[in-house]
């Protein structure tokens, strides 16, 4: 096996400090006012993204996520909790009207953001929208249009500045998007469901150039969206979001060692069905080190037993290896607890199938 | 009456009816289009959210709107001595057609600035930018194509109520079809006005639906455009011009 990261050229460049935390961030819609209806899109979060990481937020429609990526940079304001972005509480610069104030616009401009629909104006060219946020930030014209060439190259438009957005493709169109949200240099980029309306290839594309960018520039890239891919091809740390909350979060390694995570079984899914009542299926995960040792006949050879591989598959998620296998042993549960134990005590992350309350429940929503 | 009478006659009203037509387009575009941003702007959801604001504002257009013009006219005549120090002339009828024209392009400019995709005013607000400049770079450009189409439709519209400024002896294409067309059973003359009134609403149409187009295709979109809404817009002016008539 490869150790992790040795497929980029460039290596990882997280770092311990948290570049975006939200904590107790809660949000609440009046719908409607005089009858007091409420709709609670986020139910005290607490977000902690780690500089020069890719984070990704997964949940169904519904689940809070947009209001969340529009809570970092207050274009929506939370009802309650504080946002802190590059040390910066956000939060504290809002002040009370819905209007934002110098200090709140300045440090937007710092923060680049990408959209699903890629909201280019139509009217300007390809250059001309990368140059919008520096002309916002007043910068000079021929600052503005070097800069836009340079990022437009970055992004490998070079050869389309002067082409209007919808003489492009979609996967193009966000390249666009992507370049005009790393004009004012911002530390971090907040991504919108940015592949949401892409077909599966160019949604590859565009997931390789935002992870090229976060290890060529070190940028904290915090996206949402709904496909369990995009985690899986590019993140380094995932949360799981329903009704207004985070249920699981941490690095995706983190979240592949944690029993009957949600997130992992959903990253990650091994099928097969037990061939009889009386077996036990096992889901054996390993990573790293764990892959190397020939754990299954040493398993068989101990306790003089067969076992049926049911499916198997290593896969790189968020750029580590993993394996995963799902495994039959003769028996109820209760006749495997030993063989089990042997295999937990190998280092390796056992999950029992079949188990009251551990079915797996996938999240995918499924690319519509 | 012979066509060497007839041509200075028709001269001067042509005159009369661009020079009014012209001012009063540009006032009512000056006062027309902020008005029109504004209410789209105050309204619920909007980045100036003030619900009196726009309930104000757009009771005044819904009023002005619905005032016949004539009516209109003769109401602002106090106004207009006091702007132009005089009720007649052609000067004096700039004034009620600016104000009846103000409002109804507002309400034109507030239909195209609400068709903008909300999305490039979140852009823009995520770049930093504040309300000016959403208003400046986003909101106007990009509907620009709508905004000359409503100009076109306001041009036309304020031609039709332009007629009868020659109540106010402001001369102009419809007075002369009236006073000498029919009050004097001048039929020939009557026709080369209706003629002349056809040829220069085809060309300020045909040039506005030309930029628009352009504007619009520029923009590398294909297909006619802002034209169809031009259409579904021109409705309700047609209609207003045939109820003052």
């Amino acid at each position: 096996m490869h150790p992790p990261g040795h497929t980029h050229a460039l290596h990882s460049t997280v770092t311990e400090t948290h570049v975006i935390t939200t904590s107790g961030l809660t949000k609440i819609y009046r719908a409607d006012r005089s009858r007091g209806r409420e709709v609670t899109a986020l139910d005290g979060v607490d977000l902690h993204v780690r500089e020069g990481e890719v984070y990704g937020v997964i949940g169904q429609s519904g689940a809070g996520k947009s209001s969340l990526i529009r809570c970092v940079n207050l274009l929506e304001r939370p009802t309650a909790g504080t946002v802190t972005v590059a040390g910066q509480d956000l939060t504290a610069l809002a002040g009370r009207g819905p209007r934002a104030g110098r200090e709140l616009r300045r440090a937007r401009s710092r923060i680049g953001m990408v959209f699903q629909h890629f909201n280019l104006l139509s009217t300007r060219t390809v250059r001309d929208n990368v140059e919008l946020p520096l002309e916002i930030l007043g910068k000079s014209g021929r600052d503005r249009s070097r800069k836009a060439l340079e990022l437009l190259d970055l992004v490998g438009l070079a050869d389309k500045a002067g082409a209007y957005p919808a003489q492009l493709s979609g996967g193009q169109k966000q390249r666009v998007g992507i370049a005009r949200a790393l004009a004012g240099d911002p530390k971090v980029l907040l991504s919108d469901e940015a592949t949401s309306a892409l077909d599966p290839e160019t949604t590859r594309s565009i997931l390789q150039l935002l992870r090229d960018l976060n290890r060529q520039l070190g940028l904290t890239v915090l996206l949402i969206t709904h496909e369990m891919d995009v985690v899986k091809s590019i993140c380094d740390s995932a949360a799981l979001m329903e009704k207004g909350r985070l249920v699981e979060s941490g690095t995706v390694s983190e979240l592949l060692a944690t029993p009957d995570s949600k997130l992992a079984a959903a990253l990650f899914p091994v099928g097969g069905e037990a061939s009889g009542s009386d077996r036990t299926v096992v889901d054996v995960t390993f990573q790293g080190e764990a892959a190397t040792q020939p754990v299954i006949s040493q398993l068989s050879r101990t306790y003089n037993i067969d076992i049926s591989i049911l499916g198997a598959a290593i896969d790189t998620v968020g750029g580590l290896q993993v394996g995963r296998m799902r495994i039959e042993l003769p028996g109820h549960y209760e006749d495997n607890v030993v063989p089990i134990g042997f295999l937990r005590e190998q280092g390796l992350q056992i999950d029992v199938v079949g188990e009251p309350g551990q079915e797996p429940v996938l999240v995918k929503e499924g690319a519509k | 009456m012979t066509w060497s009478q007839m041509q200075p006659l028709l001269e001067q009203a042509c005159w009369d009816t661009l020079y009014m037509v012209g001012w009063s387009t540009l006032i009512a575009v000056v006062g027309g289009l902020p008005l029109g941003i504004l209410l789209v702007l105050t309204d619920r959801g909007g980045l100036l959210q003030n619900v009196v604001a726009n309930k104000v504002i757009g009771q005044v257009v819904n009023v002005a709107r619905s005032m016949p013009f004539i009516i209109l006219m003769v109401a602002l005549m106090g106004f207009t001595r006091s702007i132009t120090g005089t009720t007649i002339g052609r000067e004096a009828a700039i004034v009620p057609l600016a104000i009846g024209a103000i409002p109804f392009f507002a309400r034109l400019v507030e239909t195209a600035v609400r068709e903008v995709d909300g999305g490039l005013v979140e852009a823009v607000q995520s770049m930093g930018g504040n309300t000016w400049t959403v208003v400046r770079k986003v909101l106007v450009p990009e509907s620009l194509p709508s905004l000359i189409s409503s100009t076109t439709t306001t041009v036309v519209a304020l031609i039709g109520y332009s007629a009868m400024a020659g109540t106010v002896g402001a001369g102009g294409l419809g007075d002369i079809a009236i006073r000498y067309g029919y009050q004097r059973f001048e039929t020939q003359l009557m026709w080369i006005t209706v003629a002349i009134l056809a040829v220069v609403i085809s060309v300020i149409q045909f040039a506005g639906d030309y930029a628009a187009r352009s504007l619009h295709r520029r923009a590398g979109h294909s297909g006619p455009g802002p034209r169809l809404r031009l259409l579904r817009a021109k409705e309700p002016a047609t209609a207003e011009v045939g109820k003052v008539a």
